[in-house]
């Protein structure tokens, strides 16, 4: 899976190189318009991150160029203008969704994953996570072929966490990710673990071979062997 | 005290002074008038009377006034010379008023064929007394008349020359910096008026500019300030993620990504607050309050379950606005979760909606909040480590864009009365 990164704000690129390349992707990055359009126009990248605000042109422009191309990547609008003009911009011009910063790396990779499911698979497939098996359209769980019956948040939970697996999910991250950009406001993300703990349970009833990690006082961590 | 009134007051005292003046002024100098043109006709009359003592000198026999105007008695030698020609005045009896008048006496003395006679010659005189009733009279009904015109002028016309100052006084009453309303100017010819609408219109124009200014930085500062906190939030992410951490490590990071977490929501806060404030959620459509609070109250569930606080929600009618729907959810959300957060264990949130209005209701603090200071930004007058101190005043900043009216009210429970049409006045 090759990436590009646009971004000019050089520590922010490195935070997000070095998030990404831990998942194994391949990441080229692009710090103005100029090298970004070169780089759009001579290779094939499977995901864009777009920063919308670059010293010498506009992200929307970029994403022009990307229509007039027909090219078939995922695009992921990255801003800090947290502009809702931007946002609908970015959209109608074909972005698959909108990353406003600052954000959490859980939640990058969640959208990467997410993007990537819909423009490679077209959506249809499962994940597979050993004897776990997830259908994102249908949004249901199987474990060893046996349905799990998850309630809406335990879902939404599992799936970030999957997406996240073997890295550190904040309990901020999960919180926003979950149940909106809204319960930030919530001041305190104590209750997280009680929903935590209703997940865990049922993952141990049906033998689910993974395993929710506290990591004191930050959030949660997902091993799977 | 109007400045109309005020002139009026001084007038008037003005007035009385000039009109008591002018009238005792113009009482002397008309008795003195009448003095004058009365003894110069005893003065002729005299005269005359002595003519015809010359001709007839059965007058000389006129001892007393009787019918005529005059009387002459001699008199010996001795008060001849020391006597000129003297006006007096003096009260005598008559007869048709039955009472002593006033009548100007001439007392002379002439000879006549080498005896000395005392020749009295008397004429009515102006009584006093009334000429200075009527005077009075006069004058006081022509101060009332002239106090009645300057009122008259006072309140036709000086009001019209002043309503230039009325309309821009009643602007000013009205005026909020925050709304940055315009205020119209009235045309006027009046130097003063003209200067004190100039004045006002920098005045205006300052502190809008200021306002203006300070709302952006604000604005600006949010903004900034967004790339580095994402970058030192990724980083000391990045760091935790490095395995090879010690509890002791890890909970001096928790610490420090808790507080940064907390300065990016804060920020955030301020960013929607100046964005509500400079009116840049535009896009209006239909929110149905019912179905928005359904949702949010579902997304709240799993927070109130942990803290064990009861909600429940009463559907008494349709509520349906013409707002803009992010600017909707974020006033439900503030509201429900501040009613969530500021209650105790066990406690309980009402939640009531009807056509117009939406009511929460939640347990909580035993006593009262102070309504005045509720609404402000940064008022912790509830201890409360991780609020932002931000969630009231974005709900009073969303309720002054569309002129909703919150009310507050504490009666065991704290009550938040949201009126979405407020009542007309």
């Amino acid at each position: 899976m090759k990436i590009l990164v646009v971004e000019d704000e050089p520590e922010m690129l490195d935070n997000m190189v070095r998030s990404l390349e831990e998942e194994k992707y391949v990441v080229e990055t692009a710090t103005t318009f100029d090298a970004a359009s070169e780089k759009i126009h001579f290779y094939q990248y499977d995901c864009i991150l777009l920063d919308i605000s670059l010293p010498d042109g506009s992200g929307l422009v970029i994403l022009e160029e990307l229509k007039k191309l027909n090219a078939t990547q995922g695009v992921i609008i990255v801003s800090a203008k947290d502009a809702v003009d931007d946002k609908v911009a970015g959209l109608n011009l074909g972005a698959d969704d909108y990353l406003p910063k600052p954000f959490h790396m859980a939640e990058l990779h969640a959208r990467v994953k997410s993007v990537l499911r819909r423009r490679k698979f077209k959506g249809n497939l499962f994940l597979e996570l050993n004897n776990l098996k997830v259908d994102p359209n249908e949004r249901t769980v199987y474990v060893d072929g046996e349905l799990l019956t998850l309630n809406r948040k335990e879902y939404d939970i599992l799936l970030y966490f999957i997406s996240n697996k073997n890295r550190l999910v904040s309990k901020t991250a999960l919180g926003e990710h979950v149940w909106g950009d809204q319960i930030d406001e919530a001041d305190s993300f104590d209750f997280i673990y009680s929903q935590i703990k209703n997940l865990r349970k049922k993952l141990k009833e049906y033998g689910a071979q993974l395993e929710i990690q506290a990591i004191y006082g930050i959030g949660y961590k997902l091993l799977v062997s | 005290m109007k400045l109309l009134n005020h002139t009026i007051s001084y007038l008037a005292a003005i007035l009385f002074v000039v009109v008591t003046g002018w009238a005792a002024l113009l009482y002397y100098n008309l008795l003195d008038e009448i003095y004058d043109s009365l003894d110069d006709g005893l003065e002729n009359y005299k005269i005359l009377i002595m003519e015809r003592v010359e001709q007839d000198s059965t007058v000389l026999q006129r001892h007393s006034f009787g019918e005529f105007n005059y009387a002459i008695k001699p008199v010996s030698g001795a008060k001849v010379f020391s006597h000129t020609d003297v006006y007096t005045d003096t009260l005598m009896f008559m007869e048709n008023e039955q009472d002593m008048e006033p009548v100007r006496m001439l007392k002379t003395v002439f000879e006549h064929n080498g005896s000395y006679y005392e020749l009295r010659v008397i004429n009515t005189m102006v009584e006093t007394d009334d000429l200075i009733a009527d005077l009075m009279y006069s004058i006081f009904w022509l101060y009332l008349g002239l106090l009645a015109v300057i009122l008259v002028l006072n309140n036709f016309l000086l009001k019209k020359t002043w309503e230039p100052f009325y309309k821009l006084v009643h602007q000013l009453r009205k005026f909020k910096l925050e709304k940055q309303e315009q205020v119209t100017f009235e045309e006027t010819t009046v130097d003063e008026f003209r200067e004190l609408n100039q004045a006002v219109a920098k005045l205006i124009q300052n502190s809008t500019d200021t306002y203006l200014s300070q709302k952006h930085f604000i604005e600006n500062a949010s903004h900034e300030l967004q790339t580095p906190l994402a970058i030192s939030l990724n980083k000391l992410e990045l760091l935790v993620e490095e395995n090879n951490l010690t509890e002791e490590q890890l909970r001096l990071l928790s610490g420090a990504i808790n507080n940064l977490e907390r300065m990016a929501r804060l920020n955030k806060s301020l960013l929607l607050l100046s964005k509500i404030e400079n009116r840049q959620f535009i896009a209006e459509e239909e929110v149905s309050i019912n179905k928005l609070t359904k949702t949010l109250l579902d997304d709240f569930e799993a927070q109130a379950a942990y803290k064990e606080v009861s909600i429940t929600l009463h559907e008494e009618e349709e509520c349906r606005l013409q707002m803009n729907p992010d600017l909707a959810t974020v006033l439900l959300t503030n509201l429900i979760k501040n009613a969530i957060v500021h209650n105790h264990h066990n406690g309980a949130v009402t939640v009531s909606i009807k056509a117009h209005q939406l009511t929460i209701e939640n347990t909580g603090d035993k006593n009262a909040l102070d309504e005045n200071r509720m609404f402000s930004r940064f008022n912790k007058s509830i201890k409360n480590d991780g609020s932002t101190g931000l969630g009231l005043p974005i709900v009073k900043a969303i309720a002054d864009l569309y002129n909703f009216r919150v009310q507050y009210a504490f009666d065991e429970v704290h009550k938040l009365t949201v009126y979405f049409q407020v009542p007309a006045r």
